[in-house]
């Protein structure tokens, strides 16, 4: 059964669709990565799920469901129950996430508070058993801490246990490593990892890092200005990229540049608001664009677990088809 | 704490030290003492004999030093007119002022706290708009249009409050004359404390609001909405206790236009506080008695601002005070 199952989600802002149409499902248990650069309406997708698209961003969908609950016509009330309880979030920059003038117990309790309830008591001790599950030493003492008081790994960690607090089936990781040390970047990967597998959540995981998604998601989506254009399990789209976007992704790492001079990277930049191409919306900066490339829109092409939205994808040597 | 309180003092006292240097020099150019307690029969013999007991025509240092050392034993001089040590002529008008600043501050609050709350949250609200209107009204009228205005039409046109004075009051313990127990006294302080809220309250809503929008856009109010908190938690638990920080910093800068205008507003009202005190010993040239409005006033804004510095660091975890934990 999906867990989470998205139809032809747009997120716009006035005219300006930061998220154009983008459809996907998340099982059980099932990690889904989501790649992109910065623009490519990646958050704002996530954001969306979470109901936190604020005024004047306006999101609609074929279907935005939850284990098969619909969330978009969901009482208000309701859908904030799911929210922070089924489907929990954690973001990108943990030191500044968490409330400056509340303790970290204070903030785990308040969660923990709102969606399960009980004595002041029992929430202590879930508190700590949370703190302690996420691998933060002393966790006695840490709850009396203030968010300046720990590093950022820490605050991630405690951003992790607030998450997890009450047992989500969904969790969403916004670029959860970016603002952290390389070293702990590992650390809260496998933290995120291990949980998933335990508790047997469905994670969303959204990164910059390539080579992450590579190891640990099940299946990946690339989004390029606002669309998926490529989707498929991971170990397929990294080894034979069927998308222009994401073989100039792949290349761009600096491991495909061993002996280069220079790192491989696509010319030009994501199409802003007013810029947009009447086509494929890669036409501009794609090497491969053809007249047929800049003046028709692609459709998504392939079965509905290996899409590409291209009109000449590429084959297993990287060319593009005839 | 302790440290932090005996620090204060300290610089409480370098503050203090300065101020009545700066009052003392102005009772010299205020023209001459000799001239105010004598007539114009004197011959110019007995007045220079007279400056000469008084000690005036010693250096100003040494003058300095011999008032210095009365002010230590309490004693900041004489007033002319009551003929009174000032100190007790200012603490018999403090409770007044005091009153008066007091019922001021708590309708700021009341007032300030709820619509700039209210004007961040719904900044396109018919509401909100109408608040911040008002508010640019309130900062451009001086305050004492707006106390001529609010006397005519509730005490002269409607005849529902009383236009001046400070009506009943009652002893409390002997030491402090009260207005705040009986109905007259409330009566009489509605006015003049509305005025005063009145010029005070929208630079408080405008800093509320602004600061409330910018921490509504934070991440930690995004990720407790992701967390499922509910609205009136994020809006008054989250955010209201970060945008206070500023506010708080403010306030106590503010406290110094609350003295200066509770001295108009005294004046308007004939409130006997401190304020009308001291404007009366202005006109009387009474001198000990400025010189002494002068140090109140900087007691007054020494414990104020250490006050805010204390409430500060209760609010904000990040600020400590040193030696305090």
């Amino acid at each position: 059964m999906s867990l989470l199952k998205l139809e032809n989600l747009s997120v716009t802002f006035g005219q300006f669709r930061a998220v154009d149409q983008i459809s996907y499902t998340v099982n059980e248990g099932e990690v889904l990565g989501i790649v992109g650069e910065s623009g490519s309406g990646k958050s704002v997708s996530s954001l969306s799920l979470m109901g936190l698209i604020d005024y004047p961003g306006k999101v609609s969908a074929d279907e935005l469901s939850f284990m098969e609950q619909d969330l978009l016509s969901m009482p208000e009330t309701q859908r904030r129950k799911i929210t922070g309880s089924d489907i929990a979030m954690i973001f990108q920059d943990p030191m500044t996430s968490l409330n400056p003038c509340y303790t970290v117990g204070y903030q785990i309790i308040e969660a923990l508070k709102t969606h399960q309830g009980g004595t002041k008591k029992e929430l202590k001790t879930r508190a700590i058993e949370l703190l302690n599950l996420v691998g933060i030493p002393a966790p006695e003492s840490r709850l009396s801490a203030y968010p300046h008081q720990l590093s950022g790994g820490m605050s991630q960690r405690v951003m992790i246990a607030i998450a997890i607090g009450c047992n989500p089936k969904l969790l969403i990781a916004d670029e959860p490593t970016t603002a952290l040390d390389v070293t702990i970047q590992a650390q809260i990967i496998d933290l995120l990892i291990d949980l998933q597998k335990q508790k047997q959540m469905g994670l969303v995981l959204i990164t910059h890092d390539l080579a992450l998604v590579a190891e640990v998601a099940h299946r990946v989506i690339v989004m390029y200005a606002g669309q998926i254009v490529e989707s498929g399990p991971a170990s397929e789209v990294f080894s034979t990229p069927k998308h222009p976007y994401t073989q100039a992704l792949l290349a761009s790492l600096p491991e495909s540049a061993a002996g280069k001079a220079r790192l491989e990277a696509l010319p030009g930049v994501v199409p802003g608001q007013y810029d947009r191409p009447k086509g494929c919306l890669l036409s501009p900066r794609c090497p491969y664009a053809t007249d047929h490339c800049r003046n028709v829109v692609p459709d998504n092409q392939g079965p509905l677990e290996r899409q590409v939205k291209c009109h000449t994808p590429l084959d297993t040597m990287g060319r593009p088809a005839a | 704490m302790l440290s932090f309180i005996g620090r204060r003092l300290l610089q409480a006292m370098f503050v203090l030290l300065i101020i009545s240097f700066v009052s003392f020099m102005i009772q010299d150019k205020m023209g001459d003492p000799v001239r105010q307690m004598v007539g114009l029969s004197v011959t110019l013999e007995q007045r220079e004999a007279l400056q000469q007991e008084l000690g005036l025509n010693d250096p100003m240092l040494i003058q300095y030093g011999r008032f210095l050392g009365r002010a230590i034993q309490g004693d900041l001089g004489t007033s002319y007119y009551y003929k009174e040590p000032t100190i007790d002529v200012i603490a018999s008008r403090l409770p007044a002022t005091l009153e008066l600043s007091f019922a001021a501050l708590v309708l700021v609050v009341l007032l300030a706290i709820p619509l700039g709350v209210f004007a961040a949250i719904h900044p396109k609200n018919i509401l909100s708009r109408a608040v911040l209107l008002f508010s640019t009204l309130g900062l451009s009228v001086p305050i004492f249009i707006v106390a001529v205005f609010l006397m005519y039409f509730f005490a002269i046109e409607w005849g529902l409050l009383p236009s001046f004075g400070r009506g009943e009051t009652t002893s409390v313990f002997g030491l402090w004359q009260s207005g705040l127990f009986n109905r007259d006294g409330l009566q009489h302080l509605l006015l003049p404390s509305l005025s005063l809220a009145f010029v005070l309250t929208p630079i408080f809503i405008r800093l509320i609001r602004a600061e409330m929008m910018d921490v509504l856009q934070s991440d930690y109010i995004r990720y407790a909405w992701a967390k499922g908190i509910s609205a009136p938690r994020i809006y008054f638990i989250h955010a209201l206790k970060n945008t206070m920080l500023p506010v708080i910093t403010v306030g106590g800068i503010q406290l110094g236009t609350l003295v200066a205008y509770t001295i108009l507003t005294e004046s308007i009202f004939q409130w006997p506080g401190m304020g009308l005190l001291f404007m009366d010993a202005v006109t009387r040239v009474d001198v000990p008695l400025i010189s002494t409005y002068l140090i109140f006033v900087g007691v007054i804004f020494v414990v104020t601002n250490t006050l805010v510095d204390v409430v500060y660091s209760l609010v904000n975890p990040r600020v400590r005070i040193p030696g305090y934990s």
